[in-house]
């Protein structure tokens, strides 16, 4: 029973912020909407019995790419009132895809209904008394340990590469320097002085 | 797992070592280049140590990811001895840009290629194939204020990522209708009835690695990526990532789709051809001597293919004697190109202007007559015993058509490597004064690699007969 009133719960508010991430006027009200439709999903993804998938969610999706996303629509001056001008204009295609998504659904639920793709020599054997964090966890680091170390080399690659093609030294740029901060002395920097009355000071 | 550490020395010491490489590099700034060079080439010099200590061992370690074997032992040799010379030659190119991350992005791309030629699982086919070209993508664009150099990184990415796309395609058609990654469960899933899925799998995988060989249809790439990178690079690209994945094609087709070869069979002769004959006749036009070794490298490729398409222990030894003797060819044509310089230090690049170059420069012009002649396959000259091995295997296959076909697209292939010839020979003196004295590390190498082409290399035929011999029977 509870489940049955989570799943409503959690659905209703997906599809309610959902719908607010593309009638919001203000782009940072939209991307506000679309990370409660995440954290709402990822409680779907929960009931379903999917730990692994709703945390991925959380910390792939609301932790990072909304997060960027929220960076972007600050830092560009973007005018989304002018880019949502065309929408009668583009309505036809919307709708196409609408259409194409719509059916790909609907052949695809049929799909699963007809019975899943039978797997009989499984990678991964699938042991049910685990969670399956612990069930990837497990793969992750055991059996595929090699690919997974390399997969992270890869990613260094890509991030050394980044650099090299993107970073150039600029010419004077002060930086900071804490050590000449450190030995800088109150009397190189300042000098008391006893100007004479109607003198003035001489800096 | 612990076991498994020891027999994966190669690849720990390259991490190792490029993480060293790169530390050193962000600490010390961009001036210390010859402490990078050597710390890069003593990792690969290491890694080469650890191969040979590990020949003769027939392991799968990793739950079956990862080979350690005597083919995977032979290609990474070629692959470290490439790389190696890439990083040697590199400081004199980049006279003002030779930044610490050249040799460890080649150190990078020297583990990628290595894991792709020890790959027992698709996986690690993949994992391996996109450490190479992320690597490879960077260092194409890596004089980045270059347009040419910035349109070749670029053009290589798309068009890399494409391939990725469609082998990727091909793995998980591959993966869901075998149940399994491994490439021996595969081969099982293969030897029973042959579905659609199956077939489209092979087809889509093999499409993916021809695009990294630069295959023809897959070939598009190869000339403009190769004029536009800087010339170290071309050389890097033109040797060691067709070895890792020719031999990655080699371990997949006879490994995984062995049972299914009537399948994999057509679509490497059909590779093999079409790629001897574009990769002969589109050289014909070209003025840019990169944009020809870029064309000879496809028609190169089509020999290898013939003795794969073979599918028989001869077969493979073959292929791996060819990549050998063109890697060594490639190299050495390469290092000429680096001495072509005129007074300035510009690099020349045009064919016209080599004229006259046995005048200005009798050795390097005696060096690339020996290049050019080896990559014909004209027989005084070494580079005519893999084609034969090559042609040798197809015809006791039973492919005389194909052996047949090969040969006679040899003959036009002869036409453009002779066409070079007569122009340094015979043609009369071009404006252009190749003065440049050339520098030792590359007068060394070029001579010692055109030595071992012209009549030296006989003598190792045995020793390499021995070597293939014990590389390609793991596979079988």
């Amino acid at each position: 029973m509870i489940q049955l009133a989570a799943f409503y719960l959690f659905a209703t508010v997906v599809i309610a912020s959902a719908a607010m991430v593309i009638f919001a006027r203000n782009p940072v009200h939209s991307v506000m909407w679309l990370i409660l439709a995440f954290f709402n999903a990822a409680g779907l993804m929960l009931l379903a019995g999917a730990e692994f998938i709703a945390m991925l969610l959380v910390i792939v999706y609301v932790g990072a790419v909304a997060v960027l996303f929220l960076f972007v629509v600050m830092m560009l001056d973007i005018d989304f009132a002018e880019l949502r001008a065309g929408f009668v204009r583009y309505l036809p295609l919307g709708a196409l895809v609408a259409i194409i998504l719509a059916a790909e659904i609907i052949f695809a639920v049929g799909a699963w209904s007809a019975g899943g793709v039978d797997l009989a020599a499984r990678a991964a054997p699938v042991v049910s008394d685990k969670s399956n964090i612990q069930q990837i966890g497990e793969l992750l680091y055991t059996r595929y340990i090699f690919l997974f170390e390399a997969a992270g080399i890869v990613l260094l690659v890509a991030m050394i590469g980044a650099i090299v093609l993107t970073h150039r030294s600029r010419g004077g740029v002060r930086t900071q320097n804490i050590s000449a901060q450190n030995q800088r002395r109150p009397e190189d920097a300042t000098r008391l002085v006893d100007p004479g009355v109607g003198q003035g000071v001489q800096l | 797992m612990t076991a498994d550490l020891a027999l994966i020395w190669p690849e720990l010491i390259l991490t190792i070592g490029g993480l060293v490489t790169l530390m050193l590099g962000t600490f010390l700034g961009d001036r210390q280049v010859g402490l990078y060079q050597l710390a890069a080439l003593l990792t690969l010099g290491a890694a080469a140590v650890a191969v040979v200590a590990l020949f003769g061992v027939n392991a799968s370690v990793f739950s079956g990811t990862l080979a350690v074997d005597n083919f995977g032992g032979f290609a990474k040799l070629i692959i470290y001895g490439a790389s190696a010379v890439s990083i040697l030659v590199a400081p004199r190119f980049f006279t003002s840009g030779m930044r610490a991350e050249y040799p460890v992005l080649i150190l990078f791309a020297a583990l990628g290629m290595g894991i792709m030629a020890a790959s027992r699982d698709l996986m690690t086919l993949y994992v391996g194939l996109e450490l190479n070209s992320l690597a490879a993508y960077v260092l194409a664009s890596f004089m980045r204020t270059d347009e040419r150099s910035s349109e070749a990184g670029l053009k290589y990415f798309v068009l890399g990522a494409l391939a990725s796309g469609m082998l990727l395609y091909g793995i998980s058609l591959l993966y869901g209708f075998s149940g399994t990654t491994n490439f021996s469960g595969i081969a099982t899933a293969m030897g029973g009835q042959l579905n659609a899925g199956l077939i489209f799998g092979i087809v889509f995988v093999l499409a993916g690695l021809a695009f990294k060989i630069s295959a023809v249809p897959f070939h598009m790439w190869t000339p403009d990526v190769y004029e536009g990178a800087p010339t170290p690079v071309t050389a890097f690209f033109a040797s060691a990532p067709k070895v890792a994945a020719l031999a990655l094609m080699t371990r997949v087709v006879i490994d995984a789709m062995g049972p299914a070869a009537g399948a994999w069979q057509q679509i490497v002769i059909f590779l093999a051809l079409a790629s001897i004959i574009l990769g002969a006749v589109g050289a014909i036009g070209q003025k840019n001597i990169k944009r020809l070794l870029a064309y000879s490298s496809i028609n190169n490729v089509g020999f290898m293919l013939i003795g794969l398409a073979a599918g028989t222990p001869a077969g493979v030894q073959a292929v791996l004697t060819y990549l050998l003797v063109y890697v060594v060819t490639t190299v050495g044509a390469f290092l000429v190109v680096l001495q072509l310089r005129d007074a300035d230090g510009n690099q020349i690049e045009s064919i016209p202007a080599l004229a006259g170059l046995s005048e200005r420069r009798p050795g390097l012009a005696a060096a690339m007559a020996v290049f050019m002649y080896s990559l014909a396959g004209i027989p005084p000259l070494f580079g005519f015993w893999p084609k034969y091995l090559a042609f040798e295997a197809a015809v006791n296959a039973g492919l005389v058509p194909l052996a047949v076909a090969g040969i006679v697209a040899s003959v036009i292939g002869a036409y453009y490597y002779i066409m070079i010839i007569k122009t340094m020979y015979f043609d009369d003196k071009s404006d252009v004064e190749i003065t440049d004295g050339g520098n030792v590390v590359e007068g060394t190498i070029m001579t010692a690699s055109a030595l071992w082409l012209s009549v030296i290399g006989y003598l190792f035929i045995p020793m390499l007969g021995v070597a293939s011999a014990a590389a390609a029977a793991v596979l079988f």
